[in-house]
């Protein structure tokens, strides 16, 4: 599948699919700026455990262009880290297109998936995950682990340098405030030069005095290496620092409709 | 960061688990290097013990009681067979195919250290043309003696050579003499003592039986107490009809003796052959001793007669014999310096260890040939050692070591169990950890293969502890196992079948890894993640 280069060609195409223009107006009208994320008809649904099935999400469009930073809003349980695991491929999309960096990875096989997720998307979640077994420098390595490429180690010490923890590298996350955990996790996300980051409440679980300063760093190093910035959270001190805010309510019609 | 780190890793953050799962398998392991080993070591040493000779002949009996008494030290003697059967191999009709006879005489014993070590009386070809053993090439392994030591002189009737093990146990050194007890006296026994043997060499470890064994001059054996054929018993050479029914050993008989000393022994035709010169005295052929065969007394040991009535030693108590207070009084061996070696109608031998001629490569022939002409006649039995020992093998020791094997391979089996349950049980609290792998891109088939990692990790490091836990195991037993059977284990001694274990191990982990691989494999990485860890 061909990238999408510029808002022309990917107009151009989405025109050969018989999709008017004006379908996408956000797309042209804010950004002029080729999607590096797009979603279009995506359902999900799960099925509880009397058997009943549950709409989660029904998204017509979504899109993010590259190098664009954005916050998802919304209140507890509307789908906001569902909607991040079915962008990351982790859950399967029952319908619809999740194209990213032009590649729709709702075609790919579970292991494509896999491996485009290690190579193209950085994640940070809320609860950091960071794996008690490894040290920080450690699991920076670990998220180079699964991506095709060799783990680069002077890069992940570059990391973790630029994320101000290069002295406590050799640490157990259990030896790390959670701060400090937050922020090794921004450096794992970081590690295999993702053109796309989700984060899902970063800051949620991090004392207000650090909350800003990984706020500042997610979107310093999203600005730095171009990298498109997904992050969900339901602080409004957060998502006021923001230009785009998208309130999911806007986009996912199980809300909407409800 | 490779899969092993990362599995390793997982390993080191349960580690009290990992300690206890990899110790299970560290035991189980090193049972079967135990097994192994010891079983390598029993089987070299009981087929190279049988190895050096073709024959062994000796009374009519068990065939392996003959090998595992002549060659291994174990078991009691059968019977003797006349001295006439051991000439046949020497003068007879067996001489041309005869390379080498080594006669052994049995049935005495020493104790020392709270062990029985047995008394062998032979003749140095024992230790001069018989080899102790075979290198890995195949070339024959000579004994060799300790410093100071040589072996014993043909003319020296009451010389001795000691086994390492002996050395070790008893204490004796070279110019040290000992006691023969009669019999094979267990511990606790009162021992009926012979006069005392000078010992003038202690073998180097040879990893044989001999290490365990005492071996004397058989002249002088022959002219201790009770160890003569009762001259009445005695029968010409050419008669051998109920030789093997004689007991030369039976104590109480030879206790009830009337001691007169006043016969006289023929010697016989053949008897010029054995040695002829005592403790530095000149030859002097048996022929020529001037004594008859044709005795009238009976049960009467030739030691007495010649050793004290001829010479008069007033200072032995030997005029009464008075056995049951073991009234000898040893000086040195001044007192058989004049002893005449005992007539050849009167000796009887234990075994024969015959090696057949090589003449035109035909031993294997014509030790067949002497096996079957022996074997046919009513007076002695032929074996082929490495045959007996084969059987032995095949039919008790193979399959006991077997057993053995199949219960520490169980042993095994269920340590790995043990590191599939422990695997298995950490998998509900792994998930979140896994389903983490997974959504920084870890495929299915990635985290699977970790988990597998960590099972053969565990299996590995376990079976490498075990392999130097076994070892260990050996050496620490080594001196003791030295001590009691003379079988020299050493801890780095290596078993071609130890190898096995790193591809059993490695297929056992894989194959009990794979239930929680299979788990970690099926994981949610959705509902996991969403989990609180």
């Amino acid at each position: 599948m061909a990238l999408v280069k510029s808002p022309k060609t990917l107009q151009n195409r989405l025109a050969s699919r018989s999709l008017p223009p004006s379908y996408f107006p956000d797309f042209d009208s804010h950004l002029g700026l080729a999607p590096m994320l797009l979603l279009q008809g995506v359902k999900k649904t799960f099925v509880d455990a009397a058997a009943a099935r549950l709409p989660i999400l029904d998204i017509e469009h979504f899109a993010t262009a590259a190098g664009e930073q954005m916050v998802v809003r919304g209140r507890s349980g509307s789908g906001k880290t569902t909607l991040l695991h079915v962008i990351a491929g982790i859950s399967r999309a029952d319908a619809g297109k999740v194209e990213i960096d032009g590649v729709d990875i709702t075609r790919l096989p579970e292991a494509g998936r896999d491996r485009f997720r290690a190579d193209k998307i950085g994640y940070i979640f809320q609860t950091f995950n960071l794996l008690p077994a490894f040290s920080a420098l450690e699991n920076v390595l670990l998220g180079m682990s699964f991506s095709g490429g060799r783990a680069d180690r002077a890069r992940a010490i570059g990391l973790l340098e630029q994320v101000g923890l290069k002295h406590r590298m050799d640490h157990s996350p259990q030896k790390l405030s959670v701060g400090e955990q937050q922020r090794v996790a921004v450096a794992r996300a970081l590690a295999n030069r993702p053109k796309l980051l989700l984060a899902d409440e970063p800051t949620a679980n991090v004392d207000p005095a650090n909350q800003q300063q990984i706020v500042d760093l997610i979107r310093q190093r999203c600005e730095d290496e171009k990298i498109a910035l997904v992050l969900v959270t339901h602080e409004t001190e957060v998502a006021e620092q923001f230009d785009r805010v998208e309130t999911i309510e806007s986009f996912n019609q199980v809300l909407s409709n409800s | 960061m490779s899969l092993w780190k990362i599995a390793w890793r997982s390993i080191q953050q349960r580690r009290l688990s990992s300690l206890l799962t990899g110790f299970s398998m560290a035991l189980g392991v090193a049972l079967v290097i135990l097994v192994l080993v010891i079983y390598g070591v029993v089987d070299d040493r009981f087929h190279e013990g049988g190895e050096g000779y073709h024959l062994i002949v000796g009374a009519k009996g068990g065939k392996l009681q003959l090998v595992l008494n002549t060659v291994f030290h174990l078991s009691q003697p059968i019977e003797n067979v006349p001295y006439s059967v051991y000439k046949e191999f020497t003068a007879g009709k067996f001489a041309s195919s005869t390379e080498l006879a080594v006669p052994c005489c049995m049935g005495d014993s020493y104790q020392a250290g709270g062990q029985t070590f047995r008394v062998v009386g032979t003749t140095p070809d024992m230790f001069d043309k018989l080899p102790a053993g075979y290198t890995e090439k195949g070339e024959p392994r000579p004994y060799r003696f300790q410093s100071g030591g040589r072996n014993f002189k043909h003319e020296n009737f009451f010389e001795a050579v000691i086994g390492s093990v002996v050395a070790n146990v008893s204490g004796l050194k070279v110019g040290d003499s000992f006691q023969p007890a009669h019999g094979i006296v267990e511990e606790g026994e009162d021992p009926h003592v012979h006069d005392d043997f000078k010992i003038v060499g202690i073998l180097e470890p040879s990893g044989t039986p001999n290490d365990r064994a005492l071996f004397v001059n058989m002249e002088g054996f022959y002219l201790l107490e009770d160890h003569s054929k009762p001259a009445s018993k005695s029968t010409p050479q050419t008669d051998h009809a109920d030789e093997h029914a004689h007991d030369a050993h039976d104590h109480d008989a030879a206790h009830a003796h009337d001691e007169t000393h006043d016969h006289e022994h023929a010697p016989p035709a053949q008897s010029n052959e054995e040695p002829q010169e005592r403790d530095g005295a000149p030859p002097e052929p048996a022929a020529a001793i001037g004594v008859t065969d044709s005795v009238e007394t009976t049960q009467q040991p030739a030691r007495d007669e010649h050793g004290h009535d001829e010479h008069g030693h007033d200072d032995h108590a030997h005029g009464e014999h008075d056995h049951g207070a073991h009234a000898h009084d040893h000086h040195g061996h001044d007192h058989h310096a004049h002893h005449e070696p005992l007539p050849e109608s009167q000796r009887e031998v234990t075994a024969i260890l015959v090696v057949a001629s090589n003449t035109m490569g035909m031993e294997s022939l014509l030790a067949q040939q002497m096996f079957t002409m022996i074997n046919e006649g009513q007076e002695a039995q032929a074996v082929f050692p490495t045959k007996e020992v084969h059987d032995l093998f095949a039919t008790v020791v193979g399959p006991v070591q077997l057993i053995l094997l199949i219960l520490s391979m169980l042993i095994v089996v269920v340590a790995g169990i043990g590191i599939m349950v422990s695997i298995y049980n950490t998998m509900s609290e792994r998930g979140h950890e896994i389903a983490v792998m997974r959504a920084l891109g870890a495929g299915r088939g990635t985290v699977m293969a970790i988990v597998l990692f960590e099972s053969i990790l565990l299996s590995l490091a376990g079976g490498l502890a075990g392999v130097l836990l076994g070892h260990a195991m050996i050496g620490l037993a080594s001196p003791y196992v030295v001590n009691q059977t003379g079988v020299t284990l050493h801890m780095f001694q290596f078993d071609w079948k130890e190898l096995a274990l790193i591809p059993g191990l490695v297929a056992l982990a894989t194959l009990v890894g794979f239930i929680p691989a299979l788990a970690a494999y099926r994981t949610d990485v959705s509902k996991s993640l969403t989990a609180r860890p």
